[in-house]
């Protein structure tokens, strides 16, 4: 439920080896290996040890929104542009960013609409800065045509869709899951996508640390897919230094300009990317292109060009691709939830539990690409394996596409602008026990 | 979910109820490292509507954030003491500020006048809500006084600090009264315990 | 002739598969020709431009020339111009759009940073049509006129786009035509050197959309339209409104001082940092 970039074993190695942070070579390899554990591990209840942590006097926690904990993260991930309109319940983070990123040398600007803000945020990141917009529902609607354009001419950016109730301006103050899809799908055409759906505070926090490390890793758009109740939900927190949080930053060209091919094809599949103003001149359009930028009609060129942006991401799913097990190795009746749902699983899980019934929860953080191989080794030995999502059954899709007739799959869905409560699937485990 | 305590506060928009909400849980999430996790919910009025902020304290890492069977009701108006009533345990506290709320549900409401103290004993009515804050420490020790006069002038505008001090003792004060009149146990379930001395 | 091939030479994009989409006649590589000598009197670095553009005949405009070129989607050239010139400010952002692209579908955007005043120039191409998706009415097709969506006449009345600018808080606008070259060409470099938001409209033609729909022969039949309907910004004051009743402007419509974006928002950031504390 709660992972965190840095397992607290980490932080005790940091802590018993405070010359460890200095420049030496020792300690660089040092840096590098906790580069490398750095990821949502194993151990998804850090958070909790790093509590204790604090409350041995280490260090304050404090009391913060899911929103504001975005803000945190990115900031921490080295955001430095928003753009973006005011909506409910996101419009926390433009205003703490507006406040913010002026002291950091960052800007902020509250542009005449959502395709506006996603424009600009396009705009800013072709010109080096990272850049992020955050909306709910009805102005993700209009972020998706540039949506498609920060895909097909690759530009790194971070897009939170807190979700309400909709469809249309539906339930402004109510949380929902009902654009699972739309993050998916909402742009046109065939294109891949990274959703990632935090379901704490502390979520909020690491996984738009996550979302900027991909969106600039594999040159991508990637949406954070947050609810009203992550994003509202007041909860302490013990956020990492700076030091303990790993940032990547897009690969930039290195060869003379005249070499430069834009969008040349690599093993990773993401090409090297050349920022306005820094003598790689080349063109950037939303056009499919040739490895020049330039627009073309040949199928020999757009063939490739498309299964290159597929593989960037697909080929890459051991990185992007998070989920926590919470009690799955010998469960039979399999919970697979996201987002603030992924809480009261949690809690009926344990429930379950005491009363002898062998449940387990699959909380999934990453929504798209869709993780498959976990799903399926998870419910490959479940026996019923329940979905319960606050919309009509989207990614219970996924499931049951997963799934191919393994085992079985029932949904629980609420539509009534409520958030399912452990009761509910609770209930469930009991029945089907 | 023993270790779980749930508060509500309620009333209408303007009352700062999100803002005691806030300071509740700041009090025993940070002044005290306890977990906590304080969710609202408000309707399209920015005054007059109806407003709620729920605070879950425990002891141990909290999953379902919201309140679901409440150990402590404030209700700032008639509408929400009316309606919230039924989300409280049977051992549950109800207390209600008595300068709106003028029929109670239940004999073992608390009924302190927190606009009216705040009315007449500082001339601003805005810190009806401190004063309910420091009559709900008194009351059940969900927070020690200490942490809540911490967390409350960490969250209020500067200058305002001693108003929100007095607003506070004012608070301890009524609740105190109260209880000497009656033993805690007619009015409230099982609040952790603290050694609590501030005010003495 | 020699100047022109040492321009082409040195600003046309070799790598670029030529032939360019426009059709012969059409006024688009006259405008191209006067940004770039602009951009060759000023000496501004080919690095230090971006050329930002939206859909449309004019969208392709960018692809030729050799800068940081930006080809976006419909109507929102200047809201990713607007994120450009945020992030790096130091950057020359001219935007080209269309009238449908800036009016149209993109009004919203052109009034509000034209609101903002961010320093950038705009450059509408307006040849009164949707030419390259096949001669629909825009917002800018004459009352009465026809048009592939309007084949017995248009029955909306048209933007003045200069005027809306001026309206919207441009500091620096101008209009001129592909006609009047060598004005354009003044006009153009004056949008460039201003500071703040300048809009240059320029009147085109489409003779393949719009001319052969309504009878106004071919390109150079057109331009004589332009050089006959035109009149100078100075030379209108004198004019009677009946005189000026079939005629549009030419010239400078404003050249204004207004607090620019950019240098506001950095003043924005020094009293963000005022009061910070210096630990870090």
């Amino acid at each position: 439920m709660k992972p965190s970039l840095v397992s607290s074993k980490q932080q005790v190695i940091r802590s018993q080896n405070p010359e460890s942070r200095s420049d030496t070579a020792q300690g660089a390899r040092h840096k590098e290996y906790i580069g490398q554990r750095v990821s949502f591990g194993p151990e998804p209840y850090a958070f909790a040890k790093g509590e204790l942590m604090a409350r041995k006097g280490k260090k304050k926690p404090r009391l913060l929104q899911g929103n504001e904990a975005i803000v945190e993260g990115a900031l921490a991930a080295g955001c430095s542009f928003f753009a973006g309109y005011p909506i409910t319940p996101a419009s926390e983070i433009s205003e703490i960013l507006a406040y913010r990123l002026p002291q950091v040398e960052g800007t902020f600007i509250q542009m005449e609409d959502e395709i506006a803000s996603l424009g600009a945020v396009i705009g800013a990141s072709l010109a080096g800065a990272k850049s992020m917009t955050a909306t709910s529902g009805p102005g993700f609607s209009l972020m998706q045509e540039n949506l498609g354009f920060a895909c097909v001419a690759e530009v790194p950016c971070v897009i939170v869709n807190v979700m309400r109730g909709g469809p249309s301006t539906g339930l402004p103050t109510n949380p929902s899951q009902g654009d699972v899809m739309q993050a998916r799908w909402g742009t046109h055409g065939d294109h891949p996508i990274i959703v990632l759906a935090p379901s704490t505070v502390r979520d909020s926090f690491d996984i738009t640390v996550k979302a900027f490390n991909f969106s600039e890793r594999y040159r991508t758009p990637v949406i954070v897919l947050s609810d009203e109740v992550v994003a509202h939900t007041r909860e302490t927190v013990v956020l990492p230094d700076p030091d303990e949080i790993e940032v990547l930053d897009r690969i930039r060209p290195s060869m003379p300009p005249e070499w430069y091919i834009p969008y040349e094809d690599t093993s990773s599949g993401v090409p090297a990317m050349g920022i306005f103003g820094d003598g790689y001149r080349y063109h950037v359009t939303g056009l499919i292109h040739d490895i020049r930028g330039f627009p073309t009609a040949r199928t020999d060129e757009i063939e490739p060009f498309m299964r290159r942006l597929f593989r960037k991401i697909n080929q890459s799913f051991h990185d992007i691709q998070i989920v926590n097990h919470f009690m799955t190795e010998d469960a039979e009746l399999i919970v697979i939830a996201y987002g603030s749902v992924a809480r009261s699983a949690r809690r009926a899980v344990l429930d379950a539990r005491d009363k002898g019934v062998k449940a387990g929860l699959l909380h999934l953080v990453t929504l798209y690409p869709f993780p498959r191989r976990d799903v399926m080794a998870t419910i490959r030995d479940a026996r019923v394996v329940l979905v319960p999502e606050m919309n009509m059954g989207q990614i219970s899709r996924e499931v049951k596409r997963v799934n191919e007739g393994m085992s079985q799959v029932a949904t629980l869905n609420r539509i009534d602008g409520c958030m399912i409560t452990p009761q509910e699937i609770y209930d469930w485990l009991i029945k089907e026990a | 979910m023993g270790k779980r305590y749930e508060i509500c506060l309620s009333g209408s928009g303007g009352q700062g109820l999100i803002l005691a909400g806030i300071i509740l849980a700041e009090a025993a999430g940070v002044y005290e490292s306890k977990y906590v996790a304080q969710t609202q919910s408000y309707g399209p009025e920015a005054r007059g509507g109806a407003s709620k902020a729920e605070v879950v304290i425990s002891d141990e890492e909290i999953d379902y954030p919201m309140a679901t069977r409440l150990d402590l009701l404030l209700a700032m108006n008639q509408k929400s003491s009316d309606s919230f009533y039924f989300d409280l345990k049977p051992e549950g506290t109800l207390v209600v500020d008595s300068t709106f709320v003028t029929q109670t549900p239940t004999t073992k409401a608390v009924c302190i006048p927190f606009t009216e103290i705040a009315r007449k004993e500082l001339g601003r009515e805005m810190v009806a809500n401190i004063i309910a804050l420091a009559a709900l420490a008194t009351l059940t020790k969900v927070v020690s006084l200490k942490s809540l006069e911490a967390a409350v002038l960490a969250r209020v505008p500067k200058g305002t600090e001693e108003l929100n001090r007095k607003a506070l003792q004012l608070g301890s004060k009524a609740a105190k009264a109260i209880l000497k009149e009656r033993k805690p146990e007619s009015i409230q379930g099982h609040g952790p315990d603290h050694e609590d001395t501030a005010y003495e | 002739m020699a100047e022109i091939t040492k321009l082409v030479h040195k600003y046309l994009r070799h790598d670029k598969k030529f032939p360019h989409v426009w059709c012969p006649g059409c006024g688009n590589g006259i405008v191209l020709g006067a940004m770039i000598r602009a951009i060759d009197r000023l000496a501004y670095r080919k690095d230090d431009i971006v050329m930002v553009s939206g859909i449309g005949c004019s969208g392709r405009l960018p692809v030729y020339v050799d800068f940081n070129t930006l080809h976006t989607t419909h109507g929102r050239a200047l809201t990713f111009a607007t994120g450009v010139k945020l992030a790096k400010p130091e950057l020359k952002v001219i935007v080209v759009m269309g009238d449908g692209d800036a009016t149209a579908i993109g009004g919203n955007h052109f009034i509000h940073a034209a609101r903002r005043n961010i320093n950038l120039t705009a450059i509408i191409i307006n040849n009164n049509i949707y030419g390259m998706t096949g001669g629909q009415y825009s917002p800018t097709t004459p009352y009465g006129m026809k048009a592939s969506t309007a084949p017995y006449r248009n029955i909306e009345h048209a933007f003045n786009i200069a005027e809306l600018a001026v309206t919207a808080g441009a500091v620096f606008v101008g209009r001129g035509t592909v006609y009047h070259a060598r004005l354009l060409d003044k006009l153009i470099e004056k949008a460039f050197v201003k500071r703040g938001f300048g809009v240059v409209e320029v009147i085109t033609h489409c003779h393949t959309q719009y001319g052969r729909r309504n009878r106004m022969g071919d390109a150079v039949a057109m331009m004589k339209w332009q050089k006959e309907h035109a009149v100078r910004v100075e030379k209108s004051a004198d004019m009677s409104e009946e005189e000026l009743r079939d005629k549009f402007t030419i010239g400078v419509l404003v050249d204004r001082e207004l607090p620019i974006y950019t240098e506001q928002y950095a003043l924005v950031r020094e009293q963000a940092t005022e009061n910070l504390p210096r630990s870090h």
